[in-house]
């Protein structure tokens, strides 16, 4: 199923995968109204290596469980990050741990971006909302190696000005790493000064080789539906675009079928899938 | 300095377009210069003109009666703006600002259409173009309308 999927590898979780390990809240950070950046360390110094792309369940004691992507930087095991956004009692309990609070983590789980296998030729990333979080990491690892890459694009887009996420990392890519960051929003106030339109409508702009480029997009389905599609278009190689998707994600390793697309279980066989197999899965609505 | 005609293969909107045809059009241009803050035109005036940027940036607005006006497009270097010249009753329909200092070509909007309907192989070309924008324009709004980056329901 792997070859099939076109999958990147990920690591595999560490210990008893079914048994939250404890780690402690460092750092909290308010990103934008609604989504908060938690830092976390193992409470056994132990850490937690990962692929970008990868998630976790993360586990607010006497509130449940919730998959989270892991926003952090791969070269850092050490800090597990965590951009979270607040939409249920789960994720509220999430965001609002303060600093040395404990929380359980089980994971990593699923495929991951395999961002290095575009060496040599330009990257795309294309975000939607909170899709940016999955992507920061293979972002990090671009810019750790950014020679080792042709031309790289980050396409964003997002609700609103106010809903932004990464502001500052956003400018330091493109300052110092050469990325060239792209930014759109739906609703632009009139202090806005930069795009307002579809992240789409960037991908038709071009400014990549569609033949050498690797895509990785995260955003809600409908938007990566059409991103992919766009990006299909303009000669991307539906092998080389590279999506993560969302189900309800619960056991993490692949049994209790709750993240289950037809014959993938996202929680193992994805997130990270090409669009090469999601392109017929995405166009039925049933699934 | 490089003529309208000699410029307008190498924009994105007219690129593939026979250069008798560019030159064609070009007789109906004009280059333009709007400073940041300055309309390029308002709603309800008459739609005399059709805008391809070269540099630059325009917001495209809708004005409320409080507070400032909403922005529901924007467009850059290498975008064009402005279709109301093509549909009858040719009036703008929003408000179009510049925000960065932007440099244009102006095309006559009445000049346009008469050579189009002269030559209904140009009118095509053109009509063309324009739907492409038009269909891209649509699709966004009603993929903005879905708010996809709104919370989850």
């Amino acid at each position: 199923m792997t070859a099939l999927a076109g999958r990147g590898p990920g690591a595999p979780p560490v210990g008893d995968p079914f048994l939250p390990r404890p780690f402690v809240v460092r750092r909290h950070r308010q990103d934008t109204r609604d989504t908060y950046t938690l830092v976390l360390e193992p409470v056994d110094g132990s850490p937690m290596g990962f692929a970008a792309g990868q998630f976790t369940m993360m586990h607010a004691f006497s509130a449940g469980e919730a998959p989270i992507s892991i926003s952090g930087d791969p070269a850092r095991p050490d800090l597990l990050e965590h951009t979270i956004r607040n939409v249920g009692a789960v994720t509220r309990a999430l965001v609002h741990s303060a600093p040395g609070t404990e929380l359980g983590i089980r994971g990593p789980f699923g495929t991951g971006w395999e961002v290095s296998s575009g060496r040599g030729g330009d990257v795309v990333f294309v975000a939607g909302g909170i899709g940016l979080a999955p992507l920061r990491p293979a972002i990090l690892e671009v810019c750790a190696a950014r020679a080792d890459y042709g031309r790289v694009l980050l396409l964003y887009g997002a609700r609103t000005p106010e809903d932004i996420l990464f502001g500052d990392d956003l400018h330091r890519w493109g300052a110092d790493h050469g990325i060239d960051v792209q930014v759109t929003v739906d609703n632009g106030q009139h202090a806005w000064r930069g795009r307002v339109g579809l992240v789409t409508q960037l991908i038709a702009r071009g400014g990549f080789d569609a033949e050498t480029t690797l895509a990785l997009v995260c955003g809600p389905e409908v938007m990566m539906r059409y991103a992919a599609a766009a990006l299909a278009d303009r000669g991307v190689p539906r092998a080389r675009v590279r999506l993560s998707m969302e189900r309800n994600m619960k056991c993490g390793v692949g049994l209790c079928g709750h993240c289950q697309l037809r014959e993938f279980f996202l929680c193992v066989d994805g997130p990270v899938l090409t669009y090469e197999v999601l392109e017929p899965l995405m166009a039925r609505a049933e699934l | 300095m490089q003529t309208i005609a000699k410029y307008l293969p190498q924009h994105p909107f007219f690129a593939g377009l026979d250069e008798s045809v560019a030159s064609l059009v070009a007789g109906c241009a004009v280059n333009v210069h709007f400073r940041a803050g300055q309309h390029l035109f308002h709603e309800g005036e008459p739609a005399d003109t059709f805008y391809v940027i070269r540099h630059g940036r325009v917001s495209i607005e809708v004005h409320a009666p409080a507070g400032p006006p909403v922005v529901v497009d924007s467009a850059h270097d290498d975008d064009v703006v402005g279709w109301s010249w093509l549909v009858p009753p040719y009036r703008w329909t929003f408000d179009a600002r510049a925000t960065d200092e932007t440099s244009a070509i102006a095309f006559d909007g009445a000049c346009l259409r008469a050579t189009c309907e002269a030559d209904p192989a140009v009118g095509y070309a053109l009509l063309q173009r324009v739907v492409k924008v038009m269909s891209t324009r649509l699709h966004s709004a009603r993929i903005r309308l879905l708010d996809l980056y709104g919370v989850p329901t």
